[in-house]
């Protein structure tokens, strides 16, 4: 029994239908817990008001949007070492859900600065990387959209992932540079934090749960989301191949 | 391959017209910008660097589908690739001839027109030191976004999509010395960052650019 055995798209679809019922309901659970009682059983921010509250869909939306173009990543590798179908196509199936992640961030990210700041917007370093995150994210999309031939498409889309990788990285201290940052550090997992020897400001426990939770919510909601858009994928190149040889036929 | 650089200059240079081309795009972005600011010199004084990198970074972009669309139109690309020169290699050469016939012209220029928005004494020394350290990063960076859409029809604006946020962090540098150096500041560090980029870019991507192009002519 190895991983690989999920190369195999027929094995790929029947497995991701017996998970996706538990893993939708699963995401479903977590979200309406973690959202619910982030929004209406946590108290107020003294200083913030209720509009700390956004941070349950800015940071785990933040966090999918980096993480997806990870999973992209890894799935444009496994297909460029070992050329399995269902891993480029989870590859193009991932990318609207990261995009769409970045959009949360940004957005929810914008109303919230918008009291707090007191602007929409900053070039701050932070912002401007996500921004130009979601830029590749439109520019790899189109890609796949422009180029007919699959094989192809899925090469040609797997190297410009991971050159787009690189340069993420590369644009993430480039701007960091160019701009000293608006944005806060991060607050709420730390090393430092958890053991004790970092002193530094942490989301106070209240908020900490419910966005754990919501934050698996997202996890487990991007999985869903994968699985279902990776069996349409297949369904779709399968329902093609089928109209191919009719015609031919 | 200096055969095959001499040959693509003389094609730029000769045939075609767009070798002059890129440099009177920038001639006229850089116009434009005092009629959409206006035109108060301190304001100029300001921008000058960042506006002079933008134009020199579209003129380059503009000129990118030059680069391999003509050899893929009339077959000579698979010819190329069918040689005994490593792809590797072509496309190295390519981007050196792109830079030859884009960039350095935009480098020498960029001094002049510099005078245009009122840059300030030092900027030109840095402008031009930046412009010449970044525009290779530039082609070379634009000859992977070329390899990339070659065989596509609607290529151009995808590949502007593709290639500009590359260009990103070698944009931030490069506008970075430009400015710190018109101010009189100390421009070591983004200098460094900018030719890191310049070389790192010039020594690696080639051979993405080189994979991609050997997927496009399968």
């Amino acid at each position: 029994m190895s991983i690989w055995e999920y190369a195999n798209p027929v094995k790929f679809i029947r497995t991701a239908d017996v998970l996706l019922p538990w893993v939708t309901l699963a995401a479903v659970i977590c979200l309406v817990t973690g959202l619910i009682w982030g929004f209406f059983f946590t108290p107020e921010d003294y200083r913030q008001g209720s509009t700390v509250k956004i941070i349950y869909l800015h940071v785990p939306a933040a966090m999918m949007a980096i993480n997806a173009w990870m999973m992209m990543l890894i799935a444009s590798l496994i297909w460029i070492v070992r050329r399995h179908h269902v891993s480029a196509l989870a590859a193009r199936a991932a990318a609207p859900i990261g995009a769409v992640m970045t959009v949360i961030g940004l957005v929810t990210g914008a109303i919230w600065g918008q009291p707090m700041w007191g602007t929409w917007w900053a070039w701050d370093p932070r912002l401007t990387v996500f921004l130009i995150l979601f830029l590749f994210y439109l520019g790899y999309m189109a890609l796949w959209e422009a180029i007919e031939d699959d094989d192809t498409a899925a090469d040609l889309t797997s190297i410009l992932c991971l050159v787009g990788s690189v340069f993420a990285v590369l644009s993430r201290y480039a701007v960091q540079f160019w701009n000293q940052g608006l944005h806060q550090g991060s607050s709420v997992l730390r090393a430092g934090a958890v053991t004790g020897a970092d002193t530094g400001e942490k989301v106070s426990n209240v908020y900490f749960m419910p966005l754990m939770i919501s934050g698996i919510g997202f996890v487990l909601l991007f999985v869903a989301l994968v699985l279902l858009r990776t069996q349409t994928e297949i369904r779709a190149r399968r329902s093609r191949a089928l109209l191919a040889r009719e015609r031919m036929a | 391959m200096i055969a095959l650089l001499t040959r693509d200059l003389r094609l730029a240079v000769r045939a075609g017209g767009g070798f002059g081309l890129g440099l009177a795009f920038f001639l006229i972005v850089t116009v434009l910008v005092p009629f959409a600011v206006g035109p108060q010199t301190g304001l100029l004084t300001q921008i000058a660097p960042g506006v002079l990198w933008i134009g020199a970074l579209l003129a380059c972009l503009l000129s990118l589908d030059r680069i391999f669309a003509l050899d893929w139109e009339d077959g000579s690309l698979d010819l190329l690739a069918t040689a005994p020169l490593p792809m590797e290699g072509i496309v190295s050469v390519k981007a050196l001839a792109h830079w030859i016939t884009t960039g350095l012209p935009l480098v020498l220029a960029a001094p002049l027109l510099g005078v245009l928005l009122n840059l300030a004494g030092p900027g030109y020394l840095w402008l031009f030191v930046s412009l010449a350290l970044g525009t290779p990063a530039l082609s070379v960076i634009g000859t992977f976004g070329a390899a990339l859409t070659v065989g596509l029809k609607r290529g151009g604006l995808l590949m502007s999509l593709l290639v500009l946020p590359l260009y990103v962090p070698t944009l931030i540098f490069g506008a970075e010395v430009a400015r710190r150096g018109a101010e009189g500041l100390a421009v070591q560090t983004p200098l460094l960052m900018l030719a890191g980029i310049s070389f790192g870019v010039t020594a690696l991507l080639p051979f993405a650019s080189a994979a991609v192009l050997r997927i496009n002519l399968r």
